[in-house]
């Protein structure tokens, strides 16, 4: 009766299978170290471009829509503030990580899964290697270490893309939206802030491991992992945010 | 071999593979002794393949026993496979090569990374190159796959499975999706590394002629070709062919049997290739 849950609960069985035996390889030998700094040129150097220019509009766009908001109550001067804890708090980690699950979780996706399918697991098995100590744990720890200092640079650049508008549309005092941009951040913010991506960073990586490895069918098993993949950690990033946000908001009222 | 007394380089006994309650092999069982050439054939899906994936411990029998020189590998760990799989050459179906690593890389892959085939950089690089002028590819070692054409990247899968002069190798249909020519390349490889290495051959194929080739005709180091089988050299009876059928072993015997099968199935695959 309840055999349509035995897919999914399998599933969610491999999965972590996988994660385990990835995070255990992180302190077993050996450690393929040239393949971690690739996937962080990969993953971290490629996602900069996208991750600045997102960063930027983001800022702005954030600022435009607040001083609307706050002139009603004729805080205008705030804007600083609300731009700076929604984009520590928020916004940073989640479109950070958005846009490197887009691109990267599809991209180990797509890789591991043509991999797959035209036997290079079994041949690297077969030659002596363990694919997950090989592929997925440099994978995994590449994009721990690069995702929090993508969110790092996504929000001070978008703390400037508020800056532009602060200054230039809203017509405020540049050291003004400053001051109340330092002033309004708190440990906490800062904290939940880096937490967030470093944790969302191995739903990313996993993610897309999880699915490029169980491809099969071909070229259409490869389109169909990495557009699973994709919407999988882009999902996943919602959930755990706001299990997160959850957890640092209880702790703050406490 | 010291830890093979038997001298049986591959056991099967009784093995069933399945896959999500599929058998895709069902009560195979049958004998390798070192030095001797097994040739597979049967229709597509009938289980070469995952035999000879069973047979490297990289799929897992759900019922029966697999033994490689004598050890049963039916349990045994990953790491402990590892071991095993380094007396096993294995040239896969698309030659599997490593997109992104060079020719070079992708032959000393093995010798840099199974334990007991590891060795120093001057001696990796000088079997390399050795494995390549094997295949008659030694200008190709900064080239990557991609680069290669079909023939050649099987070559340099060849290259990659002997290049730790395995005692025992598996070839999946080496010669599939190729010109006769370049098909009748491979296979003079593959005769070139039974013979001079006198290794035990397992080769997966659709083409009767490849088996027929194997069976009675050897590899003369003088000429470098290959030529016929005369009376006492690598005598017939250490070629079997052995026919599969849904996953079920349906023929083993030599090319006499065959080619005197009554079973439409195997006339089938004698005559349309014959």
């Amino acid at each position: 009766m309840l055999d349509f849950l035995k897919e999914p609960f399998l599933a969610i069985q491999d999965f972590y299978i996988l994660a385990g035996a990835a995070l255990r390889n992180v302190f077993r030998r050996p450690h393929y170290s040239d393949d971690i700094f690739i996937q962080m040129d990969r993953i971290g150097v490629g996602s900069l471009p996208i991750v600045i220019l997102t960063g930027f509009f983001s800022g702005a766009v954030l600022a435009l829509q607040m001083a609307r908001a706050l002139a009603q109550y004729g805080q205008v001067g705030r804007t600083g503030q609300v731009v700076a804890i929604t984009l520590v708090r928020e916004l940073g980690p989640v479109l950070t990580s958005l846009l490197v699950a887009g691109r990267n979780s599809s991209g180990i996706a797509s890789e591991l899964g043509s991999m797959k399918v035209t036997e290079q697991i079994d041949a690297m098995r077969a030659l002596g290697t363990d694919p997950i100590q090989k592929l997925v744990t440099p994978r995994m720890i590449a994009t721990a270490v690069v995702l929090p200092l993508l969110t790092i640079i996504a929000d001070f650049i978008g703390m400037f893309g508020g800056f532009v508008i602060a200054k230039y549309v809203l017509n405020l005092e540049g050291s003004q939206y400053w001051a109340t941009v330092w002033q309004s951040l708190e440990r906490n913010d800062v904290t939940q802030g880096l937490l967030k991506p470093f944790v969302f960073s191995f739903a990313i990586s996993l993610v897309g491991c999880y699915y490029g490895l169980r491809t099969t069918g071909g070229t259409q098993g490869v389109g169909r992992a990495t557009t699973q993949a994709v919407v999988m950690a882009s999902v996943l990033i919602f959930i755990l945010t706001f299990f997160v946000t959850k957890i640092f908001v209880s702790q703050a009222n406490t | 071999m010291p830890d093979n007394p038997s001298g049986i380089a591959l056991k099967f006994e009784h093995v069933t593979v399945s896959f999500n309650d599929k058998p895709a092999l069902e009560d195979v069982s049958f004998e390798v002794p070192a030095g001797d050439t097994r040739i597979l054939f049967g229709a597509a899906g009938s289980g070469k393949t995952v035999l000879l994936k069973t047979a490297l411990g990289l799929q897992r029998p759900s019922a029966g026993r697999v033994s490689v020189f004598g050890q049963d590998i039916s349990d045994m760990q990953e790491e402990q496979l590892f071991q095993v799989r380094g007396k096993i050459g294995m040239l896969f179906q698309e030659s599997a090569l490593f997109d992104s690593m060079t020719i070079e890389d992708n032959v000393a892959y093995p010798l840099l990374n199974q334990r007991s085939n590891r060795c120093s950089p001057e001696e990796v690089e000088k079997r390399v190159v050795d494995a390549l002028r094997f295949v008659e590819l030694e200008r190709t070692l900064d080239k990557f796959p991609s680069e290669l054409s079909g023939g050649m990247r099987r070559r340099v899968g060849v290259a990659r499975a002997v290049v730790t002069d395995p005692p025992l190798v598996l070839f999946d249909s080496p010669t599939a999706g190729l010109d006769p020519v370049t098909a009748q390349t491979i296979i003079k490889l593959i005769v070139k590394q039974r013979d001079v290495k006198h290794t035990t051959t397992l080769l997966v194929t659709h083409r009767y002629q490849n088996g027929n080739l194997l069976a009675n005709f050897h590899y003369e180091p003088r000429t470098d070709s290959l030529e016929p089988n005369r009376n006492g050299f690598h005598a017939a009876g250490h070629t079997k062919f052995l026919g599969f059928e849904e996953g079920r072993l349906i023929f083993e015997g030599g090319q006499p049997e065959l080619e005197a099968s009554r079973n439409p199935y195997i006339a089938k695959f004698v005559m349309h290739n014959g």
